[in-house]
């Protein structure tokens, strides 16, 4: 689980950070796509290296979901009669958000890869012309997918504040300094996160990019 | 008077070897008939509790090889009684150097019992004490420890040396859980059987040897004969014939009593240790009381208002209204007198109405003082959690209003009657820790129960027990063997008897009732008015219950009150013995206060000349006045006194 | 007071089970809640119900005997209590109050609140001792133990066993109650000879009793009554991937 997370951590500071470049122009964002694809030439040929490492996310998924099944089923079995009273949350708020937080950012990545990669959802797809794909995204009259991807990356937001912590401890973390460090980091990394993601649909939005 | 009881044959025999006092428990050791390693697992062995005594002892029997089959009431060996003892265990280390040693602890004992002990076990005690501390810290035992790591003590029960060892206030717990953990290894490891929610009802004697017990599984309700080679009671105290008492709810009689009326002699069942420091009752609805550390004692000042009936708050009462009647009768000890004073004054100055807090049972016990004197924040760090623990439960803050407290119940000494070697008059039937009378004498002093239930079990029984097995395996017994049958089919019986009834009363309101004719006439202070009156009372109580107890639901379930009512009923059998033993005990000593037998100035008078023994009662059939056998005390190394604290 | 409870009945470890209201009257607020079941249970006997079966013994807090879900609650609404010291001052006249059993697989219920807590021993028989036969042990002086580590040690070893933790873990895991004996007994120097093998065999214990995975969710510590603190969870893992990766 930790070890799946950290992995799709990594990948989503990579991605955002490529979203954020759509800030510095058109051009850039786009041979960046270009880039992508070449990633690792001249010894993989192309898209190879994107491939890779869309191999290496999947496997990261696949893994995070499957243990992510096994905890919730064992979690089932382990408490088959449930309370008739159960008051809101004891814990954290984020740490009982976690399953269905999950499975939102799941059915938003399909959707997203629909949309952005392959195009299917997307009304005026065109290979290539990243930039433009994403502004059309986020056209004003289009607000519900807007709408969508601020939900999400909110989800995954929250699903990344209990998520890191987590992780941090379940790799052996006890100290009370490292637990205070650990829950630090954890905010600001899920802020930064939101915060990065969210700037690319506000900035369409606003007209900043456009 | 004499027809509540008849005089039997003195008791000769305590098996205890004689020569110098040190070397007394070596030299039993040695004559001792040793088990051959190979022999052990054919040998069953049945342990009746799982407290410091019962749970110690089946985990060393266990280790030693022996078939052992372990036996509780409640849903975890963890959970027995012990795990409440707060304060702390003794031991003779002389860790501070302070002149502690193996001998003053067994001097101590000795005078703290009221000179109504034995001199050969209560030097075997303060003997193996030692071993005590070395084998619960090897167990991971968390002690309180000092910046240099080393264990940490303090002094406590009046004693001049600091000797008792502890966990914060959490000692018998630590203390619990080691043994636990030391059971749960032979369990996991196929040496001990256990069966917890299982309670003995009964003790199967075969050929005058005891030979195994009749038990009933608490979920199902079934019933079983449970056979062996020796049998081995743990089973506690019985402070709760007095219904409220610091002991936890489950405590009973049952074991030790069925035992009794199996032939097992009873000592000294009317010595019972008053606690000072207790948190009132606050109603009819409370169902026990809890016991606050006497330490509190050290920095708080005892009073009660100077005229009674005067309800005014605490505050309001100014200081020249104030009686601190502790530091007024007792001027040098003050605050700091023993237990059973303390207590008994607490009694008196509420008799005569000037007791405080709902029903008028109740004293202060102020910090206002000592809050002034070393400011909130050394209160704080000294008692913090004891004020906190009074406060949850009371809902009043100690640091602004005085505290109150009341005696209660807290320890029995008495219990089955046993030899040097922990065997009762029926062979084969050992009994250990609360569940037996030895070593504490008419008084125990603060920290030795917990040193005495781990001495008896990880120590002492297997040793002596292993002379008894060594003439074993006795001869094979089936489950239809006439005794067998009998223990059982009486078991049987006695359950339908409680379910047939159907009266209109409950279990409780019975128990509550008895409690309070025991607290009123067998508690602090006994007259002989007082208990022959008792005796007629419980008497009646007791026909009134066979006649309109209500037990609800099955037999074959888990049935809370079916269990309650078993040990009511013994509690009541026992109440009127206790009386019977207060009454033929005309002398003061230790916890047994007779108010015909004390001091110009109101201190305990005993008469070594008539009362030097121990009192064993032989139960001769229900109805008849039960036989007293003595067992005299002779004291070689310390000579008797009598206690003054003025 | 006045109070309506709604109490989990149910007959016998087949019983289907329901909730049942009652209504309690001129309950004492000095009362403690098992008192108030108490005077719940006198009255139904003598009207001829079953009284409500619930399991408790010390009534002082310490043997971890009592437990139960009091509004969803473990233990109920004070922190840091267990339900004997729970008193009834903390509830206010007329409130209704619903109790349930702890639920958990490995929990079973026996009877009404009571259940079977027995897993938990198991995962104690699976290493939480330290193996120390009887007489062999060298003088309590030889080893000294830093005060810090005695105290954590101690802090740990509090643990009352009382299923609490397990009642409210969404999960249904019984990590905190694990991770205490392992930290109590791994902060000794008596108990490192066994401290690999103890995380090892004890997890696989919990997990074969039936307890659930730890997400670190943290419910279990926020209504544990001795407050043993999360972070024994982390310890914990630690010590078992040191296990796992040196074995
Ligand atoms: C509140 C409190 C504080 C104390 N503080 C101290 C202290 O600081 N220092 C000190 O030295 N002493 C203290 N004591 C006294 C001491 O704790 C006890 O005397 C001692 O722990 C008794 O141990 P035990 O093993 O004999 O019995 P217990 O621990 O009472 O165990 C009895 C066992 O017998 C079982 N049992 C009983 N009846 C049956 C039955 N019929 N069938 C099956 N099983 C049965 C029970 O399940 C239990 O396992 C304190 C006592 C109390 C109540
Ligand atoms: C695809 C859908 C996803 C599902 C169903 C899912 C589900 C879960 C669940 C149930 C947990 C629970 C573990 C816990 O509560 O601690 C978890 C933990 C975690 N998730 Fe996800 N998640 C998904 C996607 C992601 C993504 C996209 C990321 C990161 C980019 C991520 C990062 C993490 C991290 C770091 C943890 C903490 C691991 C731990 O507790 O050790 N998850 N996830
Ligand atoms: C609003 C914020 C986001 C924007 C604007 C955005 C934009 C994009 C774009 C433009 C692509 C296509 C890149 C390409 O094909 O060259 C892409 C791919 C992808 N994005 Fe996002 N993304 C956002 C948020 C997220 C989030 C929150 C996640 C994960 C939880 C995510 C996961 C992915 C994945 C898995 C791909 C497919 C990569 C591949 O295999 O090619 N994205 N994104
Ligand atoms: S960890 Fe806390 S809640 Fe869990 S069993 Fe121990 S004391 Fe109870
Ligand atoms: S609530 Fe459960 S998930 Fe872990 S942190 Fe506590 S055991
Ligand atoms: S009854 Fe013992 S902890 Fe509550």
């Amino acid at each position: 689980m930790a070890v799946s997370g950290a992995v799709l951590v990594l990948y989503l500071f990579a991605h955002m950070i490529g979203n954020l470049k759509i800030f510095v122009g058109q051009a850039d964002f786009d041979h960046y796509a270009h880039w992508l694809r070449e990633l690792g030439a001249p010894v993989l040929p192309h898209q190879w290296g994107l491939w890779m490492v869309r191999i290496g996310l999947t496997v990261a998924v696949i893994a995070h979901i499957v243990s992510a099944t096994i905890l919730a089923v064992r979690a089932r079995k382990a408490r088959p009669v449930k309370y008739a009273h159960r008051p809101k949350v004891q814990g954290s708020y984020a740490a009982r958000t976690m399953r269905w937080g999950g499975v939102i950012i799941l059915l938003f990545v399909i959707y997203h890869i629909l949309d952005l990669t392959t195009g299917t959802v997307h009304p005026d797809f065109a290979h290539g012309e990243v930039y433009n794909n994403v502004v059309a995204d986020f056209a004003p009259e289009r607000w519900y997918v807007t709408l969508f991807y601020v939900v999400s990356v909110v989800a995954v937001g929250f699903h990344l504040r209990h998520g890191i912590w987590s992780a941090v401890r379940t790799l052996g973390q006890q100290s009370a300094r490292g637990q205070r460090i650990a829950r630090a980091v954890a905010l600001a990394v899920s802020v930064v996160l939101t915060a990065g993601f969210l700037s690319v649909p506000f900035a369409v939005m606003t007209g900043l990019v456009g | 008077m004499t027809n509540f009881w008849t005089e039997g044959e003195p008791i000769a025999d305590t098996a205890a070897p004689d020569g110098p006092v040190e070397t007394r428990w070596e030299r039993r050791q040695f004559s001792a008939k040793l088990v051959n390693p190979a022999n052990r697992r054919k040998l069953t062995v049945i342990v009746v509790g799982t407290g410091l005594a019962g749970g110690s002892a089946a985990a060393t029997l266990g280790e030693a090889g022996y078939h052992v089959k372990s036996y509780c009431y409640q849903d975890s060996p963890r959970r027995a009684h012990s795990i409440a003892a707060q304060g702390g265990i003794n031991a003779a280390k002389n860790y501070r150097n302070d002149g502690d040693s193996i001998y003053r602890l067994f001097y101590d004992t000795v005078k703290g019992g009221d000179f109504r002990a034995r001199e050969s076990n209560v030097y075997r005690l303060a003997q193996v004490s030692v071993n005590i501390i070395d084998q619960c810290v090897a167990q991971g035992v968390p002690f309180a420890r000092e910046y240099g790591g080393l264990l940490d003590n303090r002094s406590f029960g009046g004693t001049q040396v600091s000797r008792t060892f502890y966990a914060r206030g959490q000692t018998g717990q630590q203390l619990l859980l080691g043994a636990y953990q030391a059971l749960e290894r032979q369990i996991a490891a196929g040496n001990v059987e256990m069966h917890e929610r299982h309670e003995m009802l009964e003790l199967i004697i075969v050929d005058g040897k005891a030979r195994g017990i009749v038990v009933r599984d608490m979920v199902t309700g079934e019933i079983s004969t449970e056979l062996a080679d020796a049998v081995v009671l743990a089973s506690g105290g019985y402070g709760n014939v007095f219904f409220l008492s610091t002991n936890a709810k489950g405590c009973n009689v049952t074991a030790t009593w069925r035992a009794h009326r199996k032939g097992a002699y009873f000592a000294n069942p009317c010595y019972t240790q008053i606690h000072p420091t207790c948190i009132p009752e606050s109603g009819s609805h409370q169902s026990k009381l809890t016991l606050m550390s006497e330490s509190l004692r050290n920095d708080g000042r005892v009073w009660v208002p100077k005229k009674a009936g005067d309800h005014r708050d605490a505050a309001d009462i100014p200081e020249d209204e104030r009686d601190y009647y502790l530091e007024r009768i007792y001027p040098s000890f003050g605050n700091l007198v023993p237990r059973d004073i303390a207590s008994r004054a607490a009694k008196n100055v509420c008799d005569e109405g000037r007791g405080v807090g709902p029903g008028g049972l109740g004293v202060y016990l102020d910090f206002a003082d000592a809050i002034a004197r070393l400011g909130r924040a050394a209160v704080e760090a000294k008692y913090g959690n004891l004020f906190e623990m009074y406060s949850r439960i009371t809902g009043e803050d100690p640091y602004v209003t005085p505290m109150r407290i009341y005696p209660a119940v807290h320890y029995t000494m008495g219990g089955l009657w046993v030899d040097y070697d922990l065997q009762s008059n029926i062979p084969g039937l050992f009994v250990i820790g609360e569940a037996n009378f030895s070593d504490h004498g008419a008084n125990r002093l603060g920290a030795s129960a917990l040193m005495q239930g781990l001495a008896d079990g990880y120590f002492v029984l297997p040793n002596t027990l292993g002379n008894y097995l060594a003439a074993g395996p006795y001869p094979k017994i089936g489950v239809d063997h006439p005794a067998v049958v009998e223990a059982r089919s009486s078991v049987e019986q006695r359950i339908q008897k409680f379910l047939s009834i159907n009266g209109d009363r409950t279990v409780d309101s019975f128990h509550r009732e008895l409690g309070h004719i025991m607290w009123e006439y067998c508690g602090m202070e006994r007259t002989e008015e007082g208990l022959t009156k008792a005796i007629g009372l419980i008497r009646s109580l007791r026909e009134e219950f066979w006649t309109r107890v209500k037990v609800p639901g099955r037999g074959e379930e888990l049935n809370q009150n079916l269990e309650k009512a078993g040990r009511v009923a013994d509690f009541f059998e026992l109440a009127e013995l206790m009386c019977i033993d207060a009454l033929h005990r005309a002398e003061s000593c230790g916890g047994h206060f007779r108010a015909e037998s004390q001091t110009e100035d109101g201190e305990a008078l005993r008469h070594d000349d008539e009362f030097a023994y121990v009192a064993a009662w032989e139960h001769v059939g229900f109805g008849s006045a039960p036989t007293l056998h003595k067992e005299d005390l002779n004291f070689e190394y310390v000579h008797p006194t009598q206690r003054s604290y003025k | 007071m006045n109070l309506k409870l709604r109490v989990w009945r149910q007959k016998g470890p087949e019983d289907k089970g329901r909730m049942v209201t009652y209504e309690v009257t001129d309950i004492s607020p000095d009362a403690s809640f098992l008192e108030m079941l108490d005077v719940l249970n006198e009255r139904l006997i003598l009207e001829g119900d079953d009284p409500i079966a619930f399991d408790h013994d010390c009534r002082e807090g310490i043997c971890g005997m009592c437990g139960m879900m009091i509004n969803g609650v473990a233990h109920g609404p004070e922190r840091a209590t267990t339900t004997c010291q729970l008193h009834m001052r903390h509830f206010k006249d007329g409130d209704s109050i619903d109790i349930e059993p702890w639920r958990a697989a490995a929990f079973p219920v026996i009877k009404d609140l009571v259940v079977n807590r027995g897993a938990f021993d198991s995962i104690i028989q699976a290493g939480g001792y330290i193996t120390a036969p009887t007489g062999t042990a060298p003088d309590a002086h030889a080893t000294p133990v830093p005060k810090a580590d005695a105290d954590a040690a101690f802090e740990a070893a509090t643990c009352i066993g009382c299923g609490a933790c397990v009642a409210a873990c969404p999960n249904g895991s019984s990590m905190l109650f694990t991770a205490a004996k392992v930290a109590h007994l791994g902060l000794l120097p008596q108990g490192q000879p066994e401290r690999s093998s103890r995380v090892i065999s004890m997890i696989e214990a919990q997990d074969e009793a039936g307890f659930g995975g730890c997400t670190n969710a943290g419910e279990c510590t926020t209504v544990c009554p001795k407050g043993i603190p999360l972070n024994l969870i982390g310890r914990l893992n630690a010590d078992y991937l040191k296990a796992v990766s040196g074995r």
